[in-house]
């Protein structure tokens, strides 16, 4: 079942304290965000249903937002998922290496979640980390100045995490 | 050494903890504007000459001034923190280092406007600086600068965080009201502008995390003297990042009384081309700005010295020069494609597109396919002039500033380098394995 913990409901209720009464709609990015960190990765329809009646939403005005916004997953994703910027800037510094060099180590391509079901590789546009490109964004993190070298330790701190 | 009002105290070790910070003379500024008139801070920050930082370069005392402010309506002060402009990433580095400067100007600011409510709206993928404003605006609370009755003058506010999810379109104003408000972030049809009907039709001022950051050092130095920095229209300093081909990549803060060489070559800023290569070419104000060709970046059409202040890098409109934007300097140098990264820009701007004019939502992709035959030696001489024929039916033709934005590079690109364009259509092989600009540019142009 889809369900936050009470701690996570305290929190919702939190966000929908920062909006005026009535304004509780404004807390739906927010609780997207909740929700795909603590199921899985991403938003299944499930899930979205359930942010909707939480939020007393029509569920369309949470299918709407979910798909407008690059950050929400709406298909499954691996459990770590390397989110590699190729916009100008970083392209300028290498990260078309950088991509070539992850789909070889982890053999997929862009879009695409190993077998194992632990990485996925997507590019992305700009993160604001030009100045320190190429990077990649990792969970909650960046991680910047990619080389061959560090991309194999992240994959190695990656596999370690999970084990 | 240049002036440094923003960046000054950044690098104080701990200075992103409330103590460090007050020791070091926060929130003077917020301490001096509850003793004045609301009214009075406005005049102040107009005094300034303060222009806003987000791209547009807008007058922030003047637009302060426009907020309506009809009886029993509450009026909002929304701070834009979601950066997204390709090559832009100076407010991440003003929160992420100083957050206390950015929550400080936002006191000042909410108490001119009479916001009670303040929203900081930041693009999603920043999460950790997320952690570092919510801990920045507890401190605040805990120590009475927020909150109810703040230093006893009866004026209650508080700020809260909203993260994006992942949407260039959503620094737009009117897309980033939609978005706060929890909706799909498409731009809404002006006027009414925010000032009038903004978040949840209420009057609303949207301005830029440096922007409102820039409000604490007026109000310590007087807009008088503020407006002394720099030169003509150009008030102030200016947080420029750089990035690209330069030896070091970063945030600089300027006073805008600098050439653009010095800015380049001096090691106080960029420290010159990486590898001891040459200049190319340079985006001076975030992707959306027109590149210039190093010629026209380092000096002017007619000759003069480029400056970095909104009127030095515009000089010569979009024929010769260019614009200050948001402040992101993508500099690339000699063995970089002008096409290949056109391409990178029209496919952002593809991307980021609403959807809801058909002239940048069709235009945008068929940009970026033409593009992309080009780039990969499949193109013809005539895509060239139909790229250009589309951006002219982009440009003007929208709701939005994004189709502007979009349109705004390609042109540019074939103005400066027509004849790289063509070089790619006419060798698609050669142009597959090296870039024209090593046969042809570099020695065209002026090195120091
Ligand atoms: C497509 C588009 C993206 C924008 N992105 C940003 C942004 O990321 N940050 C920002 O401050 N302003 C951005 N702006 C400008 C804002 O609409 C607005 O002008 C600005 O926040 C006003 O603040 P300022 O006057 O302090 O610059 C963007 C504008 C457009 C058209
Ligand atoms: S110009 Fe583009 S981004 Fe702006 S409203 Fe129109 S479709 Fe949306
Ligand atoms: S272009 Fe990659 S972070 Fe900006």
């Amino acid at each position: 079942m889809t369900q936050f913990s009470d701690t996570r409901l305290a929190e919702v209720r939190q966000i929908i304290d920062r909006y005026p009464e009535g304004k509780q709609k404004s807390a739906l990015i927010p609780v997207l965000h909740m929700a795909q960190e603590d199921f899985s990765g991403w938003l299944s329809p499930e899930t979205m249903d359930y942010v909707a009646s939480l939020l007393q939403l029509e569920p369309i005005e949470v299918y709407e937002v979910a798909t407008f916004y690059s950050m929400f997953n709406t298909q499954p994703v691996g459990s770590h998922v390397f989110e590699v910027c190729h916009t100008g800037p970083c392209m300028l510094r290498g990260s078309d290496d950088i991509i070539g060099y992850i789909k070889g180590k982890l053999g997929i391509g862009v879009g695409e979640t190993t077998a194992d079901g632990l990485f996925t590789l997507k590019t992305v546009e700009c993160l604001g980390a030009c100045g320190y490109a190429p990077m990649m964004q990792l969970g909650k993190h960046y991680r910047e100045h990619l080389t061959p070298e560090k991309v194999d330790a992240i994959i190695e701190e990656c596999r370690q995490s999970v084990a | 050494m240049g002036r440094k009002l923003l960046l000054e105290k950044a690098h104080i070790p701990g200075i992103r903890s409330y103590e460090v910070y007050r020791r070091e003379g926060g929130y003077a500024s917020v301490e001096k504007a509850l003793r004045m008139a609301p009214a009075d801070v406005v005049e102040e920050v107009k005094k300034s000459g303060l222009r806003g930082r987000g791209g547009a370069g807008f007058p922030t005392g003047m637009k302060w001034s426009f907020l309506a402010k009809p009886e029993g309506v509450p009026r909002y002060l929304v701070c834009n923190a979601d950066e997204s402009e390709p090559g832009t990433f100076k407010d991440r580095y003003l929160m992420e280092f100083i957050p206390h400067l950015l929550i400080e100007g936002l006191i000042a600011a909410s108490w001119a406007l009479g916001s009670n409510r303040t929203y900081i709206y930041i693009r999603g993928e920043y999460a950790w600086i997320v952690d570092i404003l919510e801990q920045a605006i507890a401190e605040a609370n805990a120590n009475g600068w927020l909150g109810k009755n703040i230093l006893g003058t009866g004026f209650d506010c508080q700020i809260y965080v909203q993260r994006g999810a992942g949407a260039y379109i959503c620094g737009e104003e009117t897309a980033l009201i939609e978005s706060l408000e929890g909706k799909r972030g498409n731009p809404r049809i002006k006027p009414p502008f925010p000032a009038v009907k903004g978040l949840w039709d209420c009057p609303t001022v949207v301005n830029n995390v440096e922007t409102l950051a820039a409000v604490v050092p007026i109000l310590n130095i007087g807009g008088e003297e503020y407006a002394k920095i720099g030169v003509g229209r150009s008030t102030g300093t200016k947080l420029i990042s750089a990035c690209g081909n330069i030896n070091k990549p970063g945030v600089y803060e300027i006073d805008m009384n600098i050439s653009v060489e010095e800015f380049i070559y001096s090691d106080e800023y960029c420290g010159g081309i990486a590898h001891g290569k040459r200049l190319k070419a340079c985006i001076p104000g975030g992707s959306s700005v027109p590149i210039l060709p190093a010629n026209l970046l380092l000096k002017t059409a007619k000759g003069e010295t480029r400056m970095m202040h909104y009127e030095g890098l515009a000089d010569g409109g979009f024929a010769t020069g260019s614009m200050m934007g948001s402040g992101g300097f993508i500099i690339l140098d000699e063995d970089q494609c002008i096409v290949r990264h056109t391409l990178t820009l029209a496919r952002f701007y593809r991307h980021e597109s609403c959807g809801q004019c058909s002239p940048c939502r069709e235009g945008t992709g068929w940009m970026e396919k033409i593009l992309n035959k080009i780039e990969y030696g499949k193109g013809q001489l005539s895509d060239i002039d139909l790229l250009w024929d589309i951006q002219r039916k982009i440009e003007g033709n929208t709701i939005c500033p994004l189709g502007d934005a979009a349109a705004w590079p390609v042109a540019a690109a074939i103005r400066h380098f027509r004849d790289e364009f063509e070089w790619h259509v006419k060798n698609p092989e050669e142009s597959q394995q090296r870039n024209f600009g090593l046969a042809h540019y570099a020695d065209a142009l002026t090195t120091v």
